[in-house]
């Protein structure tokens, strides 16, 4: 499959997130923020960073960058995307998923290898893992507080929305120790750790984030 | 010229991290009995014309679409020196 990686101004994370769609078995593609043009890609990924100088609030501005609109159309039509870190705060400020990521409740960044159990595996990102699967996946995050209004908490429950959750230690307030979420659909996914830092042995705690990679790929073949 | 003034605050029941930095400093420098400090943002905005209902609108909107988060804030817009 074509993933799309966008890269806005202040991404940080677009050079891994690229590499990991290519360890796990995909074509990467570049996409800029100022191109409408998708490329033709089969999915999307947006990365981490500070896009737009995090000005106004995280994502609040990329969400209106060109290649936005395609991308929020797309995802309409069922495109996977998967949102990262700043990512995630863009598909938030975007309405794609609901809530919004505020400063960590501690106030401080926070950079750890973190446990999480991943709680839905139906989507195009996740299929690769067993439900329930607890996996150790870099976490660095300022404002990766996930809030919502008590309704929004229960129907994300509910539902079965939540992607994945955080283990031993909430690492950032976030209201039900929820690190990542999807829509109804499954085909948008943000998450707050960084799968794409966790692909290879050499660097980072491992492997375990491999799996939001090449879940495409088995996503079409089954 | 018109002139309109945004105040984006966080909504009362999300936590406001920077707010509670402030307030932990206040005692530290010597101001005592600060119970509460909340932070937020104040937008000052000129448009082209007149002031006018429309434009009141038009900033409201401006509001709405970009200047705030109806998940976690609340805004009030109103001319400068008036309150909302």
């Amino acid at each position: 499959m074509k993933v799309g990686v966008v890269t806005f101004p202040g991404s940080l994370d677009d050079g891994d997130a690229r590499r990991a769609v290519t360890i796990g078995g995909n074509e990467a593609v570049a996409l800029w923020h100022g191109d409408d043009d998708l490329k033709g890609v089969d999915a999307v990924v947006l990365p981490g960073g500070f896009s737009y100088g995090d000005y106004l609030r995280c994502g609040a501005i990329s969400r209106f960058a060109p290649v936005m609109s395609s991308v929020i159309a797309a995802a309409g039509s069922g495109m996977p995307v998967l949102g990262i870190c700043n990512g995630f705060q863009i598909l938030c400020e975007s309405h794609l998923l609901p809530g919004a990521l505020i400063r960590n409740d501690h106030r401080k960044f926070v950079c750890r290898d973190q446990r999480l159990r991943i709680e839905r595996v139906d989507t195009p990102w996740t299929s690769s893992y067993a439900a329930g699967a607890e996996v150790t996946i870099v976490l660095k995050n300022g404002e990766g507080g996930f809030v919502a209004d008590e309704p929004t908490l229960d129907r994300l429950e509910g539902e079965g929305l939540v992607v994945a959750r955080y283990l031993d230690d909430n690492p950032n307030g976030s209201l039900r120790d929820i690190a990542g979420i999807s829509n109804e659909r499954g085909n948008v996914v943000g998450l707050m750790p960084h799968p794409e830092h966790a692909v290879e042995d050499l660097t980072g705690p491992g492997t375990d984030g491999l799996g939001f990679f090449t879940s495409l790929a088995a996503h079409v073949f089954a | 010229m018109a002139r309109y003034v945004v105040d984006v605050m966080p909504k009362p029941e999300i936590l406001d991290p920077q707010g509670k930095a402030v307030l932990g400093s206040l005692p530290r420098l010597g101001f005592a009995g600060v119970s509460d400090v909340r932070q937020g943002k104040r937008f000052e905005i000129e448009l082209d014309g007149e002031p006018s209902d429309a434009l009141l609108e038009e900033v409201r909107a401006m509001a709405e679409k970009l200047l705030s988060n109806p998940v976690i804030e609340d805004f009030e817009v109103h001319a400068p020196g008036e309150q909302a």
